[in-house]
Order: structure tokens, then C-alpha cells, then sequence
């Protein structure tokens, strides 16, 4: 499942019409495969225009033998108890610094499997298209899907499309269903008092590119989405024999939020403690707009609840990850408010982590 | 850019805190004005780790808080009129009104747009000229400026369809009736004021704030928002007291002037003149706020739109909400019977639970560990 596929072949001819509508550069179509420039209702009544699609930009991208069999759905062999993870993409922009819609749907997948102790192995797409949709921005977002997919070694295996009229749509809707197979067990459950809390990285960078992004205000240097696939670092804990309790990703609701669900279904006390790695460029932002980091969304970070003995080990099998480099010591599970997150400052001070409510809002002043 | 790190600085913080217990001989009550500063004295502990003669009591300086339920009951009305697009600042969503939020009105087909500055309605009122845009605008004279030059830039442009529905607050006002009040109820003096950073960037503090510490005997030091900041603050007031003086005091130096920002001023100045004006829980304040100077009226939303009026008294207050005695400091927070139980940000009985800058909600959220602990 996971041989290593070649990369598509370069497609010759340049015929194909800029799209000059669309914002992003030099993304028309390497062939001129449809005479339409947009997405139309066509596309997703089932006939030609539909069969166009498939053919010739979703099989081309995803490079998929169980697409190629055009079978009405995917028959697959895995071993051992599988794992299941459904999620609904929407994203606006859907081009954002460090990543887009396409690979996002991956790795928002992908994470989550790995994040129930299984490794990632196939995936179906539902994509709703807005009618409008330039086609040369479905087919980078696709590609972009397609890469990522290959990049984490799972196979898009079944899929569908649908349009839906011009204004009841924000471009692209994916809809993603995962499966893997479990390597070991892992859940809220499973924390006990003593346990150390792991976090791969900085939080807070994916929401908060988003975010400016969409507002359209400046972003500093060095911000982008910290959108990537977590699973190689998360299962490699595993792998490794560390007794791991549970693993959870921060997306969102950020790491805070985190926290308090955990504490909450394991009824134990969870205790961060501050300094918190947030970048200073991703604080700031968050400074400006009147949002607080940890409970913006991560979508290439994980927490690891370890036992204490096993936490050492731990960091160092996360440091050797690429996304999990500056991977901290955050916090511990504890006997005292249990059911309860809290943030313990460096002058002492310990108060509550709550769950937020609602959408975070930028405020007032 | 790096600009909040060394003003979280544990190792600062301490040092301010030892040298505020040294100079603590006595209890002292101490309000901080602003919301946004309750916040951070919530979410960064310094209740707990003030020397315990220390008595802080929070300030009205919450913009959501004070909007008048009238004024949410017209912004929602204006919001699900068929031809008018809303815009508001974010955290004005989930305000209560009279009959629901703004974000119950955009479920209900409502045009209701989150904007960063209200320039951004003023551009929206070029683009779509079609519709009507209406902004609300609220806020203390932080905000007024830009709600200023947004009225002005839609009278050069010609633009005819852009309204406003202006409800900007003044301080010092209110800062005079709620000294005034407390002193007249025997409610327990206020020994110290900090005065509201950002408020004092715009309005500097040679204004009103003199004539305030004078008449009521009060050191006034204008503060700022992060630990450091506050601590700075808190520090230069117990000074103060311990001293005998009741000054105006600037401990918030690295963003505001004596003289305040002159030209954000004199946007108010074109724009606005003083009026007298309801207040969220504290009732009419005599200059308590701003109305559009005759010749911007046709900004105005209530102008445009007389038939969208709520009624001019909202419905009553949930009985249970005591907003009214936390926004005059006359209740902690932490005191009433009903937060976390009936009123949480989920189902709040009041502003100050909605708010980014309400005292409840910085209580609810930040609550400190063991619950209700203090020193």
C-alpha cells in the first residue's frame, strides 16, 4: 500500500487559456481538456461533463488503481481493527499561506487517525463545488490533494462531486471519510494521574494564517499554516513500546480546548504550565486581532499523554521528527480539581482552561 | 515585531509585586477602569499574588456592557431589513437584546458583517451601492475617532448609503457619577483610580481627570493592559495613597501623551458633540456621550430609519443579572450567586458575561484554582 508511486508525468502543451480571473498565478490547465473555464451545474449531473472530471482531473491527480476500477465503491484488504475518521473541509480562503483546501483534507484526516493509534491507509472525497469555480483552481486544490495524499502514503480510493448553485457554496466543500489500521490503543481513558503531556510544536500558526489571510491583513514574516501530516511522529510512539495514553490533535478550539475535553472525559486534572511555545509572530498577530493562541487552531500539531517514565524517551523520538522538532514538556495529569484543565503561570498562578463558546471574535477595541 | 513578551516577564512582574507589598501599610480599594484590564488582572493571577491589604474593584470600561439594549434592538432590526447590510465589530454578535443577538438575526437571513475597522463599511458602501450599510458604532473615545473619519469620508465621497448607529460613550462622566454615587450610598470609597490606557491615547489625561482627582481625593494613574503595565500601575497608586497625594500619574508613558492624540480628537470634534446619554445599567449620563453634530445627520441610522426604533426601554433586565453592580464595582464578580450557574457564556443573563471585556466573563473564564481561592 505504501510503494512509492512516481510523481505524474509532466503533461506537454501549453494551450490552455489563463484564467485571468483567478487570483492565483500560472495555474491554467496544462491541457485544454474542457472548453469551459468554470464549474457548471453540468459538472455534477452525472454525464459527460461529470465523467470529464473524473477522467480527467480527479483520476490523473489521485493516481488511484481502486479509481481506475470504477467500481461504485472501493474493496480493501487491512489488517487488524480498523479505524475510522470522518471530517467536512470548509475554508476560506482556500489557498492559504503554507497550504490549501486540497492538503489540509489530508491532513486533517490523517492526523486523526493517527491520533486513534492507526495508521493511515485509504481515503474517500466528497467534493461540493460551487458553480463558478474557476477549473483551474479545483484542479490545483486536487493536485495539491493528490500530493499529500501520496506524501502520507494513503490512497484516495473512492469519491464523488456535486455542484451546487453559484452563492450556496464557498468554492470547494470537501467531505473526507479515512480508514487505517489500529496499532495500538490510545484514548482519554487511559490517563492517569502522573502522566506527562507532550506537545509537537508551537501552537496556533494554522488558525491564525487563516484568519489574516482572510481578512486580508498583513502577515508577518514567517507565518504560514502549520498544516501537515503528524502521523509518522505520533505513530512512531507507538511503535516504540512507550505506554502512551492517548493522543490528540489541537485543531479546533486549539490547545486549550484540548485540555478541557480531556480532563473531562478522563476525569483528571489537567495542568499546563506557562510558558507555552507560541510563536512570537503568531502571538503578536493574535495580540492585534484580540484572540488568545491557545485556543486558536492547530492543524499539524499533536498533544501525547505518556507516562511518566516513558516521557523523556518520548521527546526524543518526537524531536527526530521534522514536525515535531522543538516538541516541549507542557504540562501534567493531576489529582487535585479533577475533571478540570488549568494553566499554571510562572509566578504560580493556576486558573481554569475552559472550553470556548462559540466562534472566537475579534473584539472591540 | 515583538512588543508584549518583556511586559509578561515573570521575573519583572515579581520584582513589582515585592515592591508593591513593601509599600502596602494599610487596606486600599483600587478600581481599575477598563475591562480589558480586568482581564488581564484575572487571566494572569495578580489577584492572587497582590498583598491581600490590596482591594481591586472593576470599572464600567466595558463597551459591549454599556450599549443600551434600545440601541441592540435597532442595530437588530436594521439587521433584518431586507435592504440593509449590518456592520459591527465582532465581539457585538452575541450581545443580548431585547428579542436576541446579532447572530440570531444573521441566522434569520440577516446581511451582518464583522468588520475590523469601520473604514471597511465605508468601503462596502462603495461596493455594493445598492444596499444600505449601516455600521454600529460603539466604544469609549478609543473607538469614536474612527467611527469619526468613517462619517467624514463617506460625506466627501457622496456616499448616500451608508448610515451609522452611533452609540460612543465618555469616561470621565461616568467615572464622576460612580465616585459620586458610591460616596452618597456609603458603598465604601474607591481610594485609587487606574485610569483606562487606550482611552487616555486618544484623550490624554490633562482633560477631566485633574478636576476628578481633586474633587474626590483619588490619585488617578493612567495604566496600561499587560501585567507589567498593570503592576506599574498599581504600584505608582499605592505610592500615592501611602503618601497622602491624589495626583494624575501617567505609568503607561510608552503610548500616551499628556495632550492625548490631537487629531484623533479633532475627528471627534468635526463629527461628534457631547450629549447626554443612556447607559447600560448606570441609566442617563449627563455628557456621558457623543451624538452626530447637525450637519452629519443624515448619517444617522435612527434618522434614516425612525420606523426600526425598539421600544425606547428595553424589556427588564433578568432579574437574576446584577451587570448594574458590577459595572459600578459595587459587586465582585466572583460574589454573585449566579456565575457559572444560570448565567454562563453560553446563556448569559447580562453583558459583562458576553464580553471579551466583561468583568463576569473574565471571572467565568479565568476563574483561579481552587475555586474562589484568595489570598
Amino acid at each position: 500500500m505504501s510503494d512509492e508511486r512516481p510523481p505524474p508525468a509532466p503533461r506537454g502543451g501549453d494551450g490552455a487559456e489563463a484564467v485571468s480571473a483567478d487570483p492565483m498565478e500560472g495555474l491554467s490547465c496544462p491541457v485544454p481538456w474542457s472548453r469551459y473555464e468554470r464549474v457548471t451545474l453540468a459538472h455534477g449531473g452525472g454525464g459527460r461533463l461529470t465523467r470529464q472530471l473524473v477522467d480527467q482531473l480527479f483520476k490523473p491527480a489521485f493516481e488511484s488503481p481502486e479509481l481506475e476500477a470504477e467500481l461504485d465503491g472501493a474493496r480493501l484488504a487491512l489488517g487488524g481493527p480498523v479505524a475510522v475518521t470522518t471530517d467536512a473541509f470548509t475554508v476560506r480562503p482556500l489557498v492559504f499561506p503554507g497550504g490549501d483546501i486540497g492538503s489540509l483534507a489530508v491532513h486533517g484526516s490523517v492526523n486523526d487517525l493517527a491520533m486513534c493509534g492507526a495508521r493511515p491507509r485509504a481515503l474517500t472525497a466528497s467534493f461540493v463545488l460551487e458553480e463558478g469555480l474557476p477549473l483551474a483552481t479545483l484542479e490545483r486544490l486536487v493536485r495539491s490533494m493528490g500530493e499529500a495524499a501520496r506524501a502520507a502514503g494513503v490512497r484516495v480510493v473512492a469519491g464523488d462531486t456535486k455542484v451546487v448553485e453559484r452563492g450556496k457554496g464557498d468554492g470547494v466543500y470537501i467531505a473526507v471519510t479515512a480508514l487505517g489500521e489500529t496499532l495500538a490503543e490510545v484514548g482519554p481513558d487511559r490517563i492517569e494521574v502522573g502522566d506527562r503531556v507532550l506537545l509537537s510544536g508551537p501552537v496556533g500558526d494554522h488558525g491564525t494564517a487563516v484568519l489574516l489571510a482572510r481578512e486580508g491583513l498583513p502577515l508577518p514574516e514567517g507565518l504560514v499554516s502549520d498544516s501537515a501530516d503528524v502521523s509518522p511522529a505520533a505513530l512512531a510512539l507507538l511503535e516504540a513500546g512507550l505506554a502512551v495514553r492517548c493522543l490528540r490533535d489541537p485543531t479546533r478550539g486549539g490547545l486549550a480546548t484540548v485540555a478541557a475535553e480531556l480532563a473531562a472525559k478522563s476525569g483528571h486534572g489537567v495542568r499546563l504550565d506557562a510558558p507555552l511555545p507560541v510563536r512570537p509572530e503568531v502571538a503578536d498577530a493574535c495580540e492585534l486581532v484580540g484572540l488568545d493562541p491557545l485556543y486558536v487552531a492547530c492543524e499539524g500539531r499533536f498533544v501525547a499523554f505518556v507516562a511518566p517514565e516513558d516521557a523523556e524517551r518520548a521527546l526524543a523520538i518526537l524531536r527526530a521528527h521534522e514536525v515535531a522538532r522543538g516538541a516541549p514538556l507542557v504540562g501534567e495529569v493531576v489529582g487535585e480539581h479533577p475533571g478540570v484543565a488549568t494553566l499554571r503561570s510562572e509566578l504560580g498562578a493556576e486558573r481554569v482552561l475552559d472550553l470556548l463558546s462559540g466562534e472566537p471574535l475579534p473584539r472591540i477595541c | 515585531m515583538k512588543y508584549v513578551a518583556e511586559l509578561r516577564d515573570p521575573a519583572a512582574m515579581r520584582g513589582l509585586l515585592d515592591r508593591i507589598a513593601a509599600r502596602v501599610t494599610r487596606p486600599w480599594t483600587i478600581m481599575e477602569i477598563c475591562g480589558g484590564q480586568t482581564h488581564a488582572i484575572v487571566e494572569h493571577g495578580l489577584l492572587d499574588l497582590l498583598p491581600p491589604e490590596l482591594h481591586l474593584v472593576h470599572g464600567p470600561g466595558c463597551p459591549v456592557c454599556v450599549t443600551p439594549v434600545a440601541v441592540l434592538e435597532r442595530a437588530r432590526r436594521l439587521a433584518l431589513h431586507p435592504a440593509v447590510t449590518l456592520h459591527t465589530f465582532g465581539d457585538m454578535l452575541r450581545v443580548p437584546g431585547a428579542a436576541g443577538d446579532l447572530l440570531d438575526a444573521r441566522a434569520h437571513g440577516g446581511d451582518v458583517r464583522v468588520v475590523l475597522s469601520p473604514l471597511d463599511a465605508v468601503r462596502a458602501a462603495q461596493a455594493e451601492p445598492e444596499r444600505t450599510h449601516a455600521l454600529l458604532a460603539v466604544g469609549f473615545e478609543t473607538t469614536a475617532p474612527t467611527t469619526a473619519l468613517a462619517v467624514e469620508l463617506a460625506a466627501r465621497l457622496g456616499l448616500e448609503n451608508l448610515v451609522v448607529l452611533a452609540s460612543h460613550v465618555r469616561v470621565p462622566p461616568a467615572l464622576a457619577q460612580l465616585l459620586g454615587r458610591r460616596r452618597e450610598d456609603g458603598a465604601g470609597g474607591i481610594d485609587g483610580l487606574l485610569a483606562a490606557g487606550h482611552v487616555c491615547t486618544v484623550e490624554g489625561f490633562e482633560g477631566a481627570y485633574p478636576e476628578l482627582a481633586a474633587r474626590f481625593g483619588v490619585p488617578v494613574v493612567v495604566t496600561g493592559f499587560e501585567p507589567v503595565d498593570l503592576l506599574r500601575g498599581l504600584l505608582a497608586c499605592v505610592a500615592q495613597l501611602e503618601e497622602g497625594r491624589a495626583e494624575v500619574e501617567n505609568a503607561y508613558a510608552r503610548a500616551v501623551r499628556p495632550e492625548g492624540n490631537p487629531h484623533a480628537r479633532a475627528a471627534v470634534e468635526r463629527v461628534f458633540e457631547i450629549a447626554d446619554v443612556p447607559w447600560r445599567g448606570l441609566g442617563v449620563l449627563p455628557a456621558g456621550g457623543l451624538a452626530l453634530r447637525p450637519a452629519f445627520t443624515r448619517f444617522d441610522a435612527a434618522a434614516r430609519f425612525p420606523d426600526l426604533a425598539g421600544p425606547a426601554e428595553g424589556p427588564a433586565e433578568d432579574p437574576r443579572c446584577r451587570a448594574a453592580e458590577v459595572l459600578q464595582g459595587l459587586l465582585s464578580p466572583a460574589a454573585c450567586p449566579e456565575l457559572g450557574r444560570a448565567c454562563t457564556p453560553e446563556h448569559p443573563l447580562g453583558a459583562p458575561m458576553v464580553s471579551t471585556e466583561g468583568a463576569c466573563a473574565a471571572y467565568h473564564r479565568h476563574r483561579p484554582v481552587p475555586l474562589g481561592r484568595r489570598p
